[in-house]
């Protein structure tokens, strides 16, 4: 009974709050979300991945640093589902943990770069002028560069390890943001809705911040999910060029590099992360798509 | 002249002409009369002797010159001439004379003369380049080298040096990749403001080896053709070193026919082909030694217990055995094995309790947290985590910090590491390189004239460094040696270097390719006996 | 005029781009974690030649005269010499760069001739499975590492099947065969006759030319089906369709050629993304060229090199964007 009732409050035409009207349009976009087979089977994949690696101390049976040197590049077995690696240290184990590592990455680079190019960007967009001219300078010199040539040369320059892929992917990475938050904020900021808070005497800031930010939210959104999907490759290709996550971390991309030598024989050992890749930035691929048709279909 | 085109057409090219299909099993060979070697050549800089210092370009260059003498290829501890037939030392050790064969011709077709083992000398030390000190060490500078190493005739060299040193020292460094004796008219024709031919002599050979220099493409491929005017003719006309910078991929190109020889396969590659009878696995040891470093700048390692609890700690036996078979061998004196003097005892084994032990005596019972640094690429990548899972037995937690090896290497010569693991080749096949490099640190501050290995770690011992230079002095061959084998022991008891594996060169071969001489240092490894059945 | 005026004001942008560009390679440079003196003198070198090699390369001065002397003699077209060839910079990069080229330009050419007829046609059967097939292969190449897909492709093809020739951009007894001219080897092998040379070298431009190929391709098709679809929806069909006109002149001839400007802005920018692709493929396939050349040079810290070779990586970027952009304005006759 109240399943029904919630469903035609939701569905209702005339909604008596704004929250409802709110309310009213998530669930909307989630039906129509949900209708998009592929999108679903990319949200499930995602949401697996997600409490896999949150739970991988419980589902996994070794250690993901435990050696064996004895059993080195062992092939699937009852003991080791996906065999052992280079040192004898448990695929599967490695594969769970390395996701985390993934996943931590790509909170971590967006968690920096969504804020701060919406801000930026939103700043520039509002304010024009001199600052807009600098901004905008600065985030072209940064996208000159390919994304991973870039982060390379960033990373060689610091230490390479996880905190400084993570950087040099976010500081590779924030200007596409900006420059999209500026563009919406060019459409909006000639509005009549802003011209009238103007009216009311708010200052810049706030405008920006309560008024245009929330406008530039959704492209922002649609922008970060499809972008995760390229977040995780280009942790993977700097690990796998030696400059991002170091052994013995098991991110995917480390642990492809390392065992590249043994593609012939014991081809599972590096194929496996490979793999393991693919299907994570598949699914974020699939969910960013679906998410943009029901946020931003213009975009399709 | 020789070209590619040329030698394929003339040899019957089975299967290499053009073939998108290329079954597996079936194979393109290499055309006759030409060897192909795959190989990690990205190291060269240049092939000048005088500048040369990495391991592939002293092993071109030995193929290519040839030097007044060389160790003994059948023991390695005698001294053979090369180019010097028969030499004379006086009594106090100071005067040496080298009386040149005759006959021999450089691949200009000119003569080898004394003029031409003066110039190679004193262009050395003029140059002071990289292996200058393995010359001007002796006391020789710009200023007096003219005057003491004088060619008093087309066939004598003399050599005065400025005090005594231990004879086999000095006849040891001369037979280093410092010591190519060079065809000083070509040389000298090349030359540009000075330099002493050493602008063309990065690119070209100019030298009396089996071998001539005809092309370099950096981390490409480097050609060499036979020499005519060579004193032995080598096997083969000509041998292709091509860089191959993956391990697999070098087996692969091995097992497909697209090499002959395959010189740099790890153990997991060489364990994978071992019983097969197409090829075959030839090795010899060198002088590379893998080491861990303990900065002595640090409190906890800076204590003599924490230094003998690491030495116990570690499996080393275990590493040579499932991570290095074939390719590492367990050595832990810091002479390595097959050099004068070297101690082949292994006192270290991996014991547990002892360790922990010492641990406790030196006051940190609960262990300490501590960083490596490492060569990222294998094996070393996987000795690493080894070793940090052994110590981690003991109560020591390493954070492996891996990095290239020149990166790494830039932060130990800035002495900011705490533990690492590196490698050393001995610079030249005498006790002294290696003894120095360990055990001798004069003077600890920054503007110390010696930064090696020693002064590194912050290793400052007035006994063994004593010794050091004590020893290089000694003229009586015995007395020498002996004092090597005392320091060897001492260093056992008290320094701050884990010494733990010796590299053994080896090379995998085509059943039909024999000939290959792989010697105990790049520069005595030899094509010139190459045979391709 | 004002078109021109917007292009003029684009492109005055350009040099301060590449001010920029120069300077973050310089700090980078400067801040690696390999001491370059070592890179050249090696690591035993006693103090004194250190010393004076470093004076040598001008590494002891302040960063700033550093940075005005490198200017300087960018200008005059010095980019150096490099440490692991002992060539200027300049010369490596001619070197090496028609081969990345020859590898770009075939997989741009591959993935626009499948691409474009696939992401037209999906367009036109939109929801049908065709169209569904389509955008998971789509996705799947814009989901799957560069060097995953080329190691894999290299078990399969070369290693298990035997099909595909090895790494490298020949085969090792063909090299130094085939004299240099345009520095594409399966160009300059045609010129010279030399068929086996010619055949040999495409069998190996095959493999890396394909994976890049997909990579270009994912992202092609996508846009030209979301542009396709706009198109479609456009008034003037509706018309064309009433006017009686056939499916396939509506499509191709109508629709396809109104999407045929920003299309061209699109290959522009897939044929940039491929310097990203190249850096990836040129590792695992051992190509020699200017992606393999930039990561060797940073990892031996050849300073010379990796400045070299990130600049003129960034302007050809940079100059392909300008590109795309002007393009995009003078064609496009609705942007004003």
């Amino acid at each position: 009974m109240s399943g029904t009732t919630l469903r035609a409050w939701l569905l209702t035409d005339t909604p008596a709050s704004r929250r409802q009207a709110a309310w009213g349009r998530t669930y909307r976009g989630w039906l129509l979300f949900r209708r998009n087979k592929l999108a679903m089977a990319g949200l499930i994949t995602t949401i697996v991945l997600i409490v896999a690696s949150l739970a991988a101390p419980l589902i996994t049976p070794y250690s993901p640093s435990a050696q064996d040197l004895a059993i080195r590049l062992a092939p699937p077995t009852a003991a080791h589902w996906f065999g052992t690696d280079e040192l004898g240290r448990d695929l599967y184990t490695r594969v769970v943990y390395g996701g985390r590592i993934t996943l931590g990455m790509v909170v971590a680079v967006v968690v920096l770069v969504a804020p701060a190019g919406l801000l930026i960007g939103s700043f520039a967009g509002y304010l024009g002028g001199f600052v807009d001219k600098a901004l905008m300078r600065i985030t072209d010199v940064f996208l000159a560069f390919p994304r991973l040539i870039l982060a390379l040369a960033f990373v060689a320059a610091l230490k390479p390890g996880i905190t400084s892929a993570v950087f040099a992917i976010a500081l590779t990475s924030w200007p596409a943001y900006a420059r999209l938050a500026r563009a919406d904020t060019l459409t909006i900021r000639g509005s009549d809705y802003i011209a009238a808070v103007r009216l009311t005497g708010a200052g810049a800031g706030r405008i920006v911040l309560r008024h245009i930010v929330p406008l530039c939210l959704s492209s922002v959104i649609v922008r970060v999910t499809l972008d995760m999907s390229g977040i995780i490759l280009t942790a993977a290709g700097l690990g796998f060029l030696g400059m991002g996550a170091q052994p013995p971390t098991p991110e995917w991309g480390t642990m492809i590099a390392s065992a590249r030598g043994y593609i012939l024989q014991q081809w599972w050992v590096p194929t496996i992360p490979g793999v393991a890749i693919l299907v994570a930035s598949l699914a974020f691929n699939l969910f960013g798509d679906g998410m943009r048709d029901v946020l931003d279909p213009k975009q399709r | 002249m020789l070209t590619r085109r040329s030698l394929l057409a003339s040899g019957a090219a089975i299967g290499a002409g053009a073939s998108l299909v290329d079954a597996p099993g079936a194979y393109a060979a290499t055309p006759p009369g030409i060897v192909v070697m795959a190989k990690q050549i990205d190291d060269i800089i240049s092939f000048d002797p005088g500048e040369a210092y990495e391991f592939s370009d002293n092993e071109v260059d030995g193929n290519c010159y040839r030097k007044l003498i060389v160790p003994d290829p059948t023991n390695g501890t005698k001294i053979a001439g090369d180019l010097a037939e028969k030499w004379e030392i006086s009594e106090d050790g100071t005067n040496f004379t080298f009386h040149l064969r005759k006959g021999v011709r450089f691949e200009s077709g000119k003569a080898v003369t004394a003029a031409d083992a003066e110039f190679s000398l004193h262009r050395v030390v003029l140059m002071n380049k990289t292996p200058g000190f393995i010359i001007t060490q002796f006391g020789f500078n710009p200023d007096n080298v003219q005057k003491l190493i004088r060619a008093t005739d087309e066939q004598t060299l003399q050599m005065e040096l400025p005090s005594p040193q231990a004879p086999s020292f000095v006849l040891y460094c001369l037979s280093a990749n410092v010591g190519c004796v060079v065809d000083k008219a070509t040389a000298m024709a090349h030359a540009s403001n000075g330099d002493f031919g050493n602008g063309w002599l990065k690119t070209h050979t100019a030298g009396a080896g089996s071998f001539r220099l005809t092309s370099w493409q950096a981390s490409d491929h480097v050609i060499v053709d036979a020499n005519p005017h060579a004193s032995v003719h080598p096997g083969v006309k000509r041998i292709v070193l091509q860089h191959v910078k993956d391990p697999a991929e070098q087996l692969l190109l091995l097992q497909k026919g697209g090499v002959d020889i395959a010189r740099d396969l790890l153990a997991d590659q060489l364990k994978s082909i071992a019983h097969n009878p197409e090829f075959r696995i030839e090795s010899a040891g060198q002088g590379t030694s893998m080491y861990i470093a303990m900065n002595q700048s640090m409190a906890e390692l800076a204590k003599p217990e924490v230094h003998q609890a690491i030495k116990w700690a570690i499996n080393y036996d275990a590493i040579a055995k499932n991570i290095t078979p074939m390719t590492w061998t367990v050595q832990q004196s810091f002479l390595p094995r097959g050099l004068p003097g070297a101690l082949s005892e292994q006192p270290f084994t991996q014991d547990l309790g002892k360790a922990r032990t010492l641990m406790a005596q030196a006051g940190l019972p609960n262990g300490f947290n501590v960083t490596m640094d490492f060569i990222s690429a294998p094996p070393y990548d996987q000795i690493a985590q080894a070793v940090q899972a052994d110590l981690g037995k003991i109560g020591i937690k390493v954070q492996l910090l891996p990095g290239e090896q020149k990166q790494v290497i830039t932060k130990t010569r800035a002495r900011t590491h705490q533990l690492a693991m590196l490698v050393w080749g001995t610079d030249y096949f005498d006790p002294n390189s290696n003894a120095q490099a360990f055990c001798a640190d004069p003077d600890d501050s920054d503007t110390s004239k010696l930064k090696i290995l020693a002064w590194r770690s912050h290793f400052q011992n007035k006994e063994l460094t004593q010794e050091v230079e004590q020893a290089a002095k000694e003229v009586n061959a015995a007395k020498r040696i002996a004092l090597y084998q005392t320091m060897q022991k001492q260093f056992w008891d008290v320094a701050p270097f884990a010494m733990m594996l010796q590299k053994d060169e080896v090379a995998t071969l085509r059943k039909n390719i024999t000939g290959l001489r792989l010697g105990p240092m790049p520069d005595y490894t030899k094509y010139s006996a190459i045979r391709k059945v | 005029m004002g078109r021109l005026r917007q292009i003029t004001g684009t492109a005055a942008s350009v040099p301060v781009t590449l001010f920029g560009l120069i300077l973050v390679t310089f700090l980078i440079g400067r801040v690696m974690p390999i001491d370059p003196v070592i890179a050249i003198v090696g690591d035993h070198a006693p103090p004194d030649v250190v010393a004076r090699v470093r004076t040598e390369l001008g590494l002891d001065r302040p960063l700033i005269v550093q940075f005005g002397i490198y200017v300087a003699r960018l200008l005059h077209g010095n980019l150096g010499n490099s440490v692991m060839t002992t060539h200027p910079v300049t010369q490596d990069i001619a070197t090496y760069f028609p081969a990345t080229f020859e590898l770009a330009t075939t997989a741009i050419i591959l993935a626009l001739v499948i691409g474009i007829p696939l992401g037209v046609i999906a367009a036109a059967r939109q929801g049908s499975r065709f169209d569904h097939a389509v955008r998971v292969v789509s996705l799947a190449g814009q989901s799957i590492p560069v060097f995953v897909l080329g190691l894999i492709f290299l078990l399969i093809f070369y290693v298990k099947l035997g099909i595909a020739p090895g790494t490298g951009q020949v085969d090792v007894v063909y090299d130094g065969m085939v004299n240099r001219i345009t520095g594409m080897l399966v160009v300059d092998a045609a010129i010279e006759g030399q068929w086996d040379v010619f055949w040999n070298a495409l069998g190996h431009l095959v493999l890396p030319a394909i994976i890049l190929a997909y990579f270009s391709l994912a992202y092609i098709t996508r846009m030209t089906r979301a542009f396709m679809l706009d198109a479609l929806a456009g008034e003037y069909i509706v018309t064309a369709r009433a006017k009686g006109l056939s499916g396939t002149a509506i499509l191709w001839r109508h629709a396809f050629g109104n999407i045929a400007v920003p299309l061209i802005t699109v290959i522009a920018l897939a044929y940039a993304g491929l310097l990203e692709g190249a850096v990836l493929t040129e590792t695992v396939f051992s190509w020699p060229g200017i992606g393999l050349y930039l990561t060797v040079s940073l990892l031996n810290a050849d300073m010379n090199a990796v400045l070299g070779a990130t600049m003129v990586i960034g302007f050809v970027y940079v100059g392909l964007n300008l590109l795309a952009d002007i393009a995009y304005r003078v064609l496009d006759p609705r942007v004003r």
